[in-house]
């Protein structure tokens, strides 16, 4: 079944008969998400009008640790099967995630300074969330330095595997440790915290965020892909 | 709609969150968009050259099913 779908080509018939649906879905979901995050949804009653940078930073928060999920998953099959199209996947995916890591961390700057009086405070949530980021920067440094990617695939999916280890980090910093950042509200034992007209933006968003981050990846995953086929064209030219 | 734009005294916080990430998404769709493009293009046109040269043979970067 999953070998099925490892040759580029059938993989990318597929991905591209997807790609227009993602597309559309991601502005509709998006859309939606605005609209019950901006107008529909009331101010808290602690937080006041501050709380719609919720509607962002936490969807983008749940991005920046769904996108390094999926590439330590894609770079572990590329280190069991050797298949190059999952060392793709993972390099495809790490700008999306940077962006998403970097947005969560600009937003939750713009919210902490009217609510906790400070831009920056270096508590286990935000320094670890900070390091994934680096994590990224660095995983796309490694990838980068490599003039063919084939070649720097393996140590960039060790380094995807090993900075995994962050994720659970970031989970549970807010339970393992004291920190200015509120508990998790969302993701608990007893179910989501808050009130369902706070909760269905902040759904509509999540979901919004994950199609755009399949419909952007697939764009980059092309990209790859037509990058090993120059390399490979280019090298059948001067030799041949 | 003043008062909307004026969210309770914290639109310096909320729009800016809102502005920089549609622009930082808005940025990373349009430049993922540009590089596969051209590098889409760039295969074709290598192709066609090495069309020119001899017949079509395998793209070894595929695996052979």
């Amino acid at each position: 079944m999953m070998h099925r779908f490892a040759n580029p080509t059938r993989f990318m018939r597929v991905a591209n008969a997807i790609l227009p649906w993602c597309a559309v879905l991601t502005v509709l979901f998006l859309a939606a998400g605005l609209y019950l995050g901006l107008i529909r949804s009331p101010a808290d009653y602690q937080q006041g009008e501050t709380v719609r940078i919720m509607y962002i930073h936490v969807p983008a928060a749940y991005m920046a640790m769904f996108v390094y999920g999926a590439m330590a998953v894609s770079s572990a099959m590329a280190l069991i099967w050797k298949h190059p199209l999952a060392d793709m996947i993972a390099r495809a995916s790490a700008p999306i995630g940077a962006c998403f890591t970097f947005v969560t961390l600009l937003t939750g700057s713009l919210w902490g300074q009217p609510m906790w009086g400070t831009w920056w405070v270096w508590d286990a949530r935000l320094t670890s969330v900070l390091i994934l980021f680096f994590i990224y920067l660095g995983y796309i440094a490694l990838v980068n330095a490599f003039d063919d990617p084939a070649r720097g695939a393996k140590p960039a999916a060790i380094l995807a595997l090993v900075g995994a280890v962050n994720l659970p980090i970031i989970k549970f910093s807010v339970d393992w440790w004291n920190t200015l950042h509120q508990p998790a509200s969302l993701v608990t034992m007893e179910g989501p915290k808050i009130d369902p007209s706070m909760l269905w933006p902040l759904i509509f968003m999540a979901v919004g965020f994950n199609l755009f981050y399949v419909a952007v990846g697939i764009l980059r995953l092309r990209s790859e892909i037509a990058g090993a086929r120059i390399r490979n064209l280019q090298l059948g030219l001067t030799h041949g | 709609m003043s008062e909307f734009f004026a969210m309770g005294g914290y639109a310096a916080f909320i729009w800016p969150a809102y502005a920089v990430t549609t622009i930082l998404l808005c940025g990373l769709l349009g430049l993922s968009l540009k590089s596969m493009r051209e590098r889409e293009a760039l295969v074709e046109a290598l192709r066609s050259r090495r069309g020119r040269r001899r017949a079509e043979a395998p793209v070894t970067a595929e695996p052979v099913t």
